[in-house]
């Protein structure tokens, strides 16, 4: 097990084309760090350069204190789960878990304890004999994940593991893999483009775009204190709202009406013209069902909802609005950017699934004020961004998962360090 | 698929093969006629004889095929080993290794594939004489490798793109080292696709007539094609209708039995569908 | 590990690497490449491209393996012999006539054999596909001494089992004439290589998805409008490919040619005249320009089909 630091890495193509620009990342012993952004941003040529089937233009990559960029994958000492797998189709289960092991010349005693050992942990034990052709996506997957946790590793790789696996698949697959690194503690780099994933499972996510690191952080303060447009356009399903505003005093003029804003807001977005404000689709509320006490909090008014969708525990409302051409083409930007295709500019609202709220109706929603952003519409940086807060979210989940962690592998830290020889 | 349908694909299918076997059955039935037989007219003989089988294996006729047919074994094996040793190392780079020339490799072996055999037999006639080459086995697996080889460069870099890349990465990321992922991964994937090559270009070496007629004068080493070709006129005063027949229903069988075996080749290599997995 | 940091987008972009300046893995890879790949290339070169160069310069000499002593340089005057002749007028006529035959009616004939071994059962796929391999793999001498013999006057079946067709008696000598020489050299060619071309159609017609057929199914298509509107588009490199690779087969026909009637009757085609004026005659000199042209012709033929119909090669690899 190691830590892996990053510094200032390039990857710059024969056409001179950066895929990878200036990247600096410090991933701690046993952390799962999740690298995530839209197709093209740069995660798995990062990956597969922390690997090393990528050459590294320029920087450093560092693994367990030593710099690796002129070394072979195979001197790396990592182990990788594949897109696709990568299981050997002429080899058994058995085999494929085994190879590893079977180039690093462990005997053959030794080989089979490791392998069944895996075998358990993934629940393949009747799947050893067969040929990967004859398994499923998911038990594929598990020989896969077998074949990275036969040995030790520094670190586990993970390249979009789950993108081949249907929903309901993907979910258990997703909670297997969380499950299976806090009993090991290992390192962990997960690729995915699934912000569900990246949310679900990291300890911090790493947010990239064309290359570039966005910002790095907990989960929760990606999404309570994104550093800007595009990671708080990321994080979140569904998505954050971004709705035109203009300043007045320490009000924002919407298209739902005025917002108040505290002083510390008001002093950063003070002078400004034309703002985007970013309103996550929970700080809604259908009016009639907010409790009396906490309306204060927040603005009432009223819109015309276009579609409703029930979904049983929940419930959405789509209301569109008019947005200033500058504003509209910034978010059709974004979109393109973030691989959706958002058509025409609406505010998805999420209400209580009580909500007797009715399609093509007027309708009184609720806002709560307190959580809003407030967004550049050039730069895209968060003007209202709290980073101490930020920062003591990150914190806070950095204690909790180390208390996870030293629970959960407590008991099996002793059979593995048995089995290591 | 109604059963009207069915039994037209049956029938379709019935014709095809008919069409295919229908000279061989032919040749074969020609070979067990005696020589009062030969002219009866009919497909069949009236009564099956072996005594063409006899001319050839021990006869008048063991003299000139049996040498040529040792000739032809081990100038087409020959021919075909080393064609596919080469082309085996080529195709790997071809498709496994970013370098310049791929392109000028893959046409030239084109180029080399629509070449006109005839047009290069006369200078190596010429050349094959003057250094003793001609007449001889390396006389003849020499030409042989302009036939095996584009065709084999082709076939096989074919075969290996389609063993996927990630395979022999995620080998080296499990500590392998270049040529341990070669010889681990990619060979044993890649061996169908060798085993289905060496047996086309065994066939087209095995085919060759041109260099056979021009580039060898003895049984020293012509194949078995240039001997049937040659043996036609070779006596006035005995019919070799029969005797040929035999000759290439011998000839035939190695080819049929190849056939046979590729074809399981390409029965498991559809069925074993894992590399797309 | 607690710091979050947010770098700015616009990092220093680092200096440029000088364009092809490789890093040494790409450098060793372009090493590997060319010395696996090298041999053979070296091979092939060595085995054409000499002895092409050789003919073209015995081309230009009037030179007679029986009469070496009299090797005089003559420049192009082999080619102005060979192109002045008849004989070789004739033999790119004959030459040009089997091609177009042949490959007309294989690729007929394979279209069909393709579309049934594509449509058949599955149980008896496998049966079809090793019978359809046969005449593909079998010697080409073999099949034409096999349709020689058939329709030989002495030994063959023919003239008895179709003796109830117009012009075709006991005594029908096939092999008397220019026309019936002609027909059962183009029967065996059309026998041997069919399968070939069916094969190449069969992985064409593969490659159109069935769901295609059953979009233009429910879009009201007949059997032959989607025949020739979805099938057919969608194959086209494949028929391309196929097209061109059994003409330039076709068009260097010698064995059949050789075994069946040695040229008699004016059959004489392009190769053959090639391989009588060097081999029997050992005219070296008009025999190497006849290579030559024969060469140059190819080439041509190549050429055509590239440019002119667009064939794209890379559908070619390992359809052969």
């Amino acid at each position: 097990m190691a830590s892996i630091e990053m510094k200032d890495i390039v990857k710059q193509y024969g056409d001179g084309f950066p895929a990878v620009n200036g990247v600096s990342l410090d991933i701690a012993d046993g952390e799962f760090m999740i690298l995530v952004g839209p197709s093209g941003c740069g995660k798995s040529t990062l990956l597969r350069m922390i690997v090393g089937l990528e050459d590294i233009t320029s920087g450093d990559m560092v693994i367990g204190g030593t710099r690796v960029n002129d070394k072979a994958p195979r001197d790396r000492n990592l182990s990788m789960v594949f897109q696709n797998y990568a299981l050997y189709p002429h080899m058994s289960v058995y085999e494929n878990i085994a190879f590893p092991l079977r180039l690093a010349k462990t005997p053959d005693d030794q080989v089979d304890r490791l392998v069944k050992e895996a075998a358990d942990v993934l629940e393949l034990h009747e799947h050893l004999e067969r040929k990967p052709a004859n398994l499923s996506g998911g038990q594929r997957q598990r020989v896969a994940m077998g074949r990275a946790i036969v040995r030790q590793a520094e670190a586990f790789l993970f390249d979009e593991p789950l993108s081949n696996l249907d929903a309901k698949l993907r979910g258990q697959m997703r909670t297997e893999i969380a499950r299976l690194q806090r009993r090991l503690g290992i390192t962990t780099v997960y690729v995915t483009h699934d912000q569900t994933e990246a949310m679900t499972l990291g300890d911090r996510v790493c947010v990239l775009r064309k290359g570039s690191i966005q910002q790095v952080a907990s989960p929760r303060e990606l999404y309570e204190q994104p550093v800007n447009l595009f990671v708080a356009g990321f994080i979140g399903s569904p998505p954050m709202n971004f709705l035109p505003a203009t300043v007045q005093g320490s009000t924002l003029q919407t298209p739902f009406g005025p917002v108040e804003l505290d002083e510390r807001r008001a002093a950063a977005v003070a002078g400004r013209d034309l703002l985007l404000v970013g309103i996550r689709p929970e700080y809604f509320e259908d009016a009639s069902l907010v409790d009396e006490a906490k309306k204060h909090v927040g603005t009432t008014f009223t819109a015309k909802v276009d579609v409703t969708e029930w979904l049983g525990d929940q419930q959405y409302a789509y209301i569109p609005y008019e947005a200033p051409d500058q504003i509209r083409t910034r978010l059709r930007d974004l979109s393109k950017e973030l691989d959706s295709e958002e058509l025409r500019t609406q505010a998805i609202v999420s209400i209580d699934s009580t909500s007797r709220i009715r399609e093509g109706r007027e309708a009184e929603f609720w806002l709560d004020t307190r959580k809003v952003h407030v967004f550049d519409p050039e730069t895209g940086e968060n003007l209202t961004r709290d980073a101490e807060a930020g920062a003591e979210l990150t914190r806070m989940a950095v204690e909790d998962r180390e208390e996870q962690v030293a629970e959960a592998s407590g008991g099996l830290t002793g059979d593995r360090s048995s089995g290591a020889a | 698929m109604s059963t009207k349908e069915k039994t037209l694909w049956i029938i379709g299918g019935v014709l095809i093969a008919l069409y295919c076997l229908a000279p061989i059955a032919w040749i074969i039935s020609l070979s067990f006629k005696a020589p009062s037989d030969l002219s009866n007219a009919q497909f069949l003989p009236t009564t099956a004889s072996s005594e063409n089988y006899a001319t050839i294996f021990t006869g008048s006729g063991s003299d000139l095929f049996l040498p040529a047919l040792r000739n032809s074994f081990g100038i087409c094996l020959i021919a075909t080993f080393i064609s596919c040793v080469l082309s085996m190392f080529a195709a790997y780079a071809i498709a496994r290794l970013d370098f310049p020339g791929k392109k000028f490799i893959l046409g030239t072996a084109l180029a080399v594939a629509i070449f006109p055999v005839i047009s290069i037999v006369t200078p190596l006639f010429n050349l094959w004489r003057t250094i003793g080459l001609y007449d001889t086995w390396p006389g003849l697996i020499i030409p042989y490798l302009s036939l095996t080889l584009p065709l084999s460069i082709w076939t096989m870099s074919a075969f290996f793109r389609e063993i996927p890349w990630e395979m022999e990465q995620a080998a080296q990321v499990d500590g392998a080292t270049t040529w341990q992922a070669f010889r681990k991964v990619i060979v044993p994937l890649a061996a169908p696709g060798v085993f289905t090559t060496a047996i086309i270009a065994f066939f087209i070496a095995w085919n060759d007539f041109v260099y056979g007629i021009s580039l060898t004068s003895t049984s020293a080493s012509r194949p078995v094609p240039a001997a049937l070709g040659l043996f036609s006129g070779a006596s006035q005063f005995e019919d070799p209708t029969g005797a040929i027949a035999a000759a290439a229903v011998v000839v035939t069988i190695p080819v049929v039995v190849l056939v046979l075996l590729f074809q399981r080749r390409i029965v498991a290599g559809l069925t074993n569908g894992a590399v797309k997995g | 590990m607690t710091t979050t940091e947010a770098r700015p987008t616009g990092a220093s972009v680092p200096a440029r690497a000088a364009k092809g300046g490789a890093s040494d893995r790409a450098k060793a890879e372009r090493k590997l490449g060319w010395l696996l790949a090298g041999p053979a290339l070296a091979v092939m070169l060595l085995v054409t491209a000499y002895p092409i160069a050789q003919a073209f310069y015995d081309s230009l000499f009037d030179y007679r393996l029986t009469d070496p002593e009299n090797r005089s340089f003559t420049g192009l005057n082999n080619y102005l012999v060979v192109l002045t002749d008849q004989l070789w007028w004739q033999a790119v006529g004959v030459t040009a006539l089997i091609t177009v035959i042949t490959v007309a009616v294989e690729l007929v004939l394979g279209f069909a054999l393709a579309m049934v071994m594509n449509k058949a059962l599955r149980s008896i796929r496998p049966v079809l596909r090793a019978a359809i391999l046969i005449p593909y793999a079998v010697i080409t001498v073999v099949s034409a001494f096999a349709w020689q013999f058939a329709f030989d006057i002495n030994t063959g079946f023919v003239n008895s089992w179709f003796s109830w067709l117009p012009g075709v008696d006991p005594t029908t000598d096939w092999f008397g004439s220019f026309g019936s020489s002609l027909l059962v050299i183009c029967l065996a060619e059309i026998w041997k290589t069919t399968p070939f071309i069916s094969l190449l159609l069969l992985a064409g017609l593969a490659q159109v998805p069935e769901v295609l057929q059953e979009a233009a199914k429910v879009d009201g298509a007949t059997w032959w409008q989607r025949m020739r509107r979805v099938t057919l588009p969608n194959m086209k490199a494949a028929i391309m490919v196929a097209l061109l690779f059994r003409t330039l087969d076709a068009f260097r026909v010698f064995d059949s040619i050789f075994v069946m009637t040695a040229g008699a009757n004016g059959t004489e085609t392009v190769s053959f005249l090639a391989y009588r004026q060097t081999i029997s005659r050992l005219e070296i000199g008009l025999g190497s320009a006849v290579s030559v042209l024969l060469f140059l012709t190819v080439v041509l033929i190549a050429f055509v089909f590239i440019k002119g119909f667009k064939v794209d090669l890379a559908q070619a690899r390992g359809e052969k």
